[in-house]
């Protein structure tokens, strides 16, 4: 119900809205349990377990009770907190977890079984047969417990990620936020001040008394205005602080304002800084009466904000139930907006009324009646027992100081006898301090002062100058409170409304010896729900404590984690779905490519073409079988800028990469290009690739493709680490240079169709390189070959990357050649036993490939030593060797193991494996490679090539694992 | 977690490579023998408490440095050039 002219939102326009079909009007500015409360509805949801019905219980983020799904299909957000959930024109809300309707839930029969349904009661019953768990009892359990769902599609609203620094990071906005953001922004500090509500103020926002003479809620919006005005303040409010981390990171998510579908729906912020403030604030807590769970039955603090801030009564006739003086200020506060106040009843035997309304002192709520929604209380007092019709009841067991990050990094917090709760303890968190609520000072003045002290503590720390600055006059009452945490009387009594615990279930965890805090916790589902027992656990640690009879202090809490509140995934991995999972990295050919209609395949970040199909070509293979032929009989040209290449300069130069690779590169001749083979320091083969030698203090590396940014890596080890003396730099230029491989017996004639001056065999054989101009634009010209054939690559500047690809295949194509691409280049390498890292794939030493006199004993370089280690030179390694099909139409697969003829194929008689496979056109059948155990002796032999997983069987022969060209005439001649 | 680049200044871990202990700045002779070199490669404490190791600025200025730091309370100690720690 709404009241005239109350309400800090009264002037907002009017917000359209609906909830399980019906539709509502609401204020802007309404959460949506505030706008439903004024629409008189009040049972929103069903329990977890019981399907019983419940309401709201708080106004904030900690509510266990009022959950929501929003929106349908693949946008449908299930679990939404109806009170912290804003309305907008257009908001679609429905309740959860009921069928077919919140008011018949044909599961609420669970409720009837609860005798059978205790804590314990999954782990006892289901425990056998094993198999029926995961058929039976599993499913039921989910159809029957739960709470919203998510609707199996793909998610296609977007999130956002951000980054933000600070000196000062302030938790919270109300008085002691902004009083410590005031005193640290005065004095010159990079402040943000994050909230998690709509607005700054905190509990300023919900209260009706003045700080420095205004209304509380017009102080706060004036000091914000002052905050937000200043260049070195940033307010991010809809912003909750969620995980406190190393080095004065936290994590935040910021709830974009919904409604508007062009923005994004949260944004996960990492913030570091250099301090941090927690101003918390504190949540309270509700007390442990039979059935304490109808809707209508919520917090005293609750209630005071839906009056104040929203201008709405949550009931016609209101009663409040309370062991301190804060909860008084509800019925003050009610009575002033002329709602009936039935009774306050308070378990202090000596509590005064503050104001005219009926008071049972030394009374307790012990019994209450309604459906679907509070109708009468039971209380119980020194005159017996009277029943009170009220629809609405507002309870107070006392407040909890908000620790939870201050826990975040292992700290546990200390029990305070004076407020009967847990507070932080000092150094919690490194560089953080904690002021006002969140510290257990619950007075406004006490609030603000602290703000201006804890400032100042940390401006001293960052080493500025310490403002003055005034504290404001304020309301500065004593909170009295006294033990309450559960009342006898026939009945459950609720702890976590979210899990469905309660007093029973903590009573029978400690009779079942779950005597911890962390085992009842585990037993019971005490504080496991998406609420995290934000309200319930400390009452349900002084249940244990009661029930073990063990003091609260010694029985401790549980662990507090980060998130504070529910995170979604897609919020924290915002932006890395679809081409946001992975940056593309792409050539200078890549849209030549795309054009020529040529599938991509991913080398890491780079996109490479499979193959460039032509008009009437229906499989890969077909177009696969036409580039190989084009190239041993015609030229070839593909890209290959994607290989590393890194510019290696100094006097130094040649010495360093003696060091890094394991054969010599300082006796290069300059203008020569040799192959090298790189060793971790564990003797196992790192990457290959060839290195030119420009200059006298020049060589250009190439890597592998993948191994390009771990060679860097390394290279950068080596230099900085264990080899500074050397006088030697180096920078990864593989973005400069667009390079492209020409090969094939025509590729000299194709090169001296487009180069400024031609070339002859002389003067550049195999394994030279230098300078050369095409169309005027200064390039490099390598004669390497990954084919075996007569070969080149071309490298010029990025920028002349797509003009030169384009020349080149123009002139290709008119030679009958053409371009390759990764297929084609695959059976082109295996015909000639060329590795890569299906190879060198990390458990391979230089003698497994065959390279083991590449390694120079002359000289110590990396992986020298430790590639002598007796077991890596042993005789029954596996060597790398050939494989062909006896038959000639015999498959090979890659991953195949290898057998003996006779032997069974299992693991035990294991002879190697197949690393390699291509149908080779020129040969007319599959050709492999593999490692085989004593591989070297074996050629001519013949093994059994076995694929469990593709259920294939070939006798295959063994062979010397370049099939093509031995001798390597072809790339000489 | 942030990390004190001594060239760069604080940067978020995310742009560190992680490598081990600063152990392996110590590398043998290459005839020092299989135990130290086997001790060099494989063998490490697992200290509850300050530890030295080896990060590599690689999203950053790609200098290697050494991390002084506290696996326990996740205190980082002091950081510098691979350079300046070497004996
Ligand atoms: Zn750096």
């Amino acid at each position: 119900m709404r009241i005239a002219g109350r309400g800090f939102n009264r002037c907002a326009p009017l917000v359209t809205f609906t909830f399980d079909g019906q539709s509502y009007t609401g204020r802007a500015g309404d959460t949506l349990a505030a706008a439903l409360l004024a629409n008189d509805v009040r049972h929103v949801a069903r329990s977890f377990k019981y399907h019983r019905p419940r309401g709201m219980l708080t106004a904030g983020s900690e509510e266990p009770n009022a959950l929501v799904t929003v929106g349908y299909g693949a946008a449908q957000d299930p679990n939404i907190r109806a009170t912290t959930l804003e309305i907008y024109d257009g908001l679609t809300a429905r309740s959860q977890n009921a069928w077919p309707s919140l008011k018949h839930d044909a599961m609420a029969v669970n409720d009837l079984l609860s005798p059978f349904l205790s804590a314990g009661f999954y782990y006892k019953t289901f425990m056998w047969p094993k198999s029926f768990w995961e058929k039976l009892y599993e499913p039921i359990i989910r159809h029957a417990a739960g709470l919203g769902a998510l609707s199996g599609e793909t998610n296609q609203d977007t999130y956002e990620k951000a980054f933000a620094h600070c000196d000062v990071l302030i938790i919270g906005a109300g008085p002691a936020g902004i009083m410590a953001a005031l005193t640290v922004a005065r004095a010159g500090a990079d402040v943000i001040l994050a909230d998690e509500g709509m607005a700054g103020g905190g509990r300023l926002l919900s209260e009706t008394y003045d700080v420095n003479g205004r209304p509380c809620e017009k102080w706060a919006a004036d000091q914000l205005t002052t905050l937000s005005n200043m260049e070195n303040v940033r307010i991010m409010t809809r912003t909750t602080v969620t995980g406190a981390y190393d080095q004065g990171t936290f994590a935040a998510l910021e709830n974009i304002v919904l409604g508007n579908p062009e923005a994004p729906k949260e944004c996960f912020w990492r913030i570091a800084s250099q301090r941090s403030i927690l101003c918390a604030g504190a949540l309270e807590r509700p007390i442990a009466f039979p059935n304490n769970d109808r809707p209508g039955i919520m917090l005293a603090s609750a209630v005071r904000a839906y009056l104040n801030r929203w201008g709405v009564a949550p009931g016609q006739t209101v009663t409040i139930f309370a062991n301190n003086d804060d909860a008084h200020r509800t019925a003050l506060d009610l009575i002033d907006a002329g709602v009936t106040v039935a009774g306050v009843i308070d378990s202090r035997a000596g509590a005064l009324a503050l104001g005219d309304y009926p008071m049972f002192a030394g009374g307790q709520v012990i019994a209450t009646k309604g459906r679907l929604g509070l109708s009468t209380i039971t209380v119980l007092d020194c005159n017996g027992t009277h029943d009170i019709q009220t629809d609405c009841l507002a309870m107070s067991g006392g407040w909890n100081p908000t620790v939870h990050l201050t826990c975040h990094m292992n700290a546990r917090p200390t029990w305070s006898e004076d407020i009967l709760s847990f507070v932080p303890i000092d150094g919690a968190i490194p560089k953080m301090l904690v002021a006002g609520a969140a510290r257990g000072v619950f007075s406004t003045l006490g609030c603000l002062a602290e703000g201006i002290a804890v400032a100042n503590n940390t401006l001293r720390e960052l080493g500025l100058i310490e403002s003055q600055i005034d504290i404001p006059t304020a309301e500065n009452s004593t909170y009295h409170i006294e033990p309450l945490w559960q009342v006898d009387g026939k009945g459950r009594k609720w702890l976590d409304f979210q899990n469905d615990v309660h007093v029973k279930d903590i009573v029978l965890a400690v009779q079942e010896n779950f005597r911890t805090v962390e085992h009842m916790k585990r037993y019971t589902t005490q504080g496991m729900a998406t609420d995290q027992g934000k309200n319930s656990n400390v009452v349900a640690l002084a249940v244990l404590a009661d029930a073990t009879g063990c003091g609260i202090p010694e029985t401790g809490t549980t662990t507090f984690r980060p998130p504070y509140v529910p995170v979604a995934i897609a919020a924290m991995g915002a932006g890395s779905q679809g081409h946001g999972f992975a940056p593309e990295r792409h050539t200078t050919s890549h849209k030549a490519t795309l054009d020529r209609g040529a599938p991509m395949m991913e080398a890491r970040l780079w996109y490479r073409p499979s193959y460039f199909p032509k008009p009437g070509e229906t499989t890969w293979l077909e177009t696969c079988n036409r580039e190989v032929a084009m190239v041993r009989n015609h030229v070839g040209i593909c890209d290959v800028s994607t290989l590393g290449k890194i510019d290696i300069q100094g006097p130094d130069a040649g010495a360093f990469l003696d060091f890094i690779y394991c054969n010599t590169f300082s006796t290069l001749r300059e203008n020569r290009v040799r192959y090298g083979l790189m060793l971790r320091e564990d003797g196992h083969v790192m990457d290959d690739g060839t290195t030119a030698r420009l200059g006298l203090n020049n060589y250009i590396m190439t890597t592998t493709t993948v191994a390009a940014g771990q060679v860097m890596t390394h290279l950068e080890w080596v230099s900085q680490a264990l080899r500074p003396d050397l006088l030697v730099r180096f920078a990864s230029v593989t973005e400069q240079w667009a390079q492209f491989a020409v090969a094939g017996p025509k590729s000299r004639d194709l090169l001296n169709s487009v180069l400024d001056t031609t070339i002859d065999d002389e003067n550049w054989p195999f394994m030279s390189c230098g300078s050369i101009d095409v169309a005027g634009v200064q390039g490099r010209l390598f004669r390497i070959s990954f084919s075996g054939e007569h070969a080149y690559e071309i490298a010029v500047p990025s920028r002349f990357g797509a003009s030169l690809f384009r020349l080149l295949t123009a002139q290709a194509e008119a030679m009958d050649g053409g371009l390759y691409g990764m297929e084609a280049l695959n059976v082109l390498r295996i015909e000639k036993g060329f590795i890569t890292h299906g190879e060198i794939h990390g458990r391979v030493t230089a003698n497994d490939i065959g390279f083991g006199r590449m390694v120079n004993q002359k000289k110590d370089c990396i992986g020298n030593a430790m590639s002598q280690r007796l077991g890596l030179l042993d005789i029954n390694r596996e060597q790398l060797v050939g494989l062909k099909p006896v038959e000639k139409t015999g498959r090979l697969t890659a991953g195949a193991h290898l057998f003996i003829e006779g032997e069974a194929a299992v693991s035990e008689n294991d002879q190697g494996y197949v690393t390699s496979v291509c149908y080779s056109p020129t040969f007319g059948h599959d050709l492999a490679l593999a490692f085989l155990k004593d591989g070297l002796k074996r050629h001519g032999n013949r093994v059994l090539l076995v694929d469990h997983l593709r259920d294939v069987q070939t006798w295959c022969e063994v062979c010397h694992p370049v099939f093509l060209d031995q001798k390597g005439e072809l790339s000489r001649g | 977690m942030r990390l004190p680049c001594p060239l760069c200044g604080d940067r978020d871990r995310r742009e560190f490579y992680y490598q081990g202990h600063a152990l392996m700045l110590e590398r043998p002779l290459r005839d020092a023998g299989d135990a130290a070199w086997d001790n060099y490669l494989h063998n490490r404490d697992n200290p509850a408490g300050e530890t030295r190791d080896l990060w590599h600025h690689e999203a950053g200025c790609g200098a290697w440095i050494v991390v002084t730091r506290n696996t326990v309370t996740h205190e980082v100690l002091d950081a510098i050039l691979v350079e300046k720690a070497r004996v």
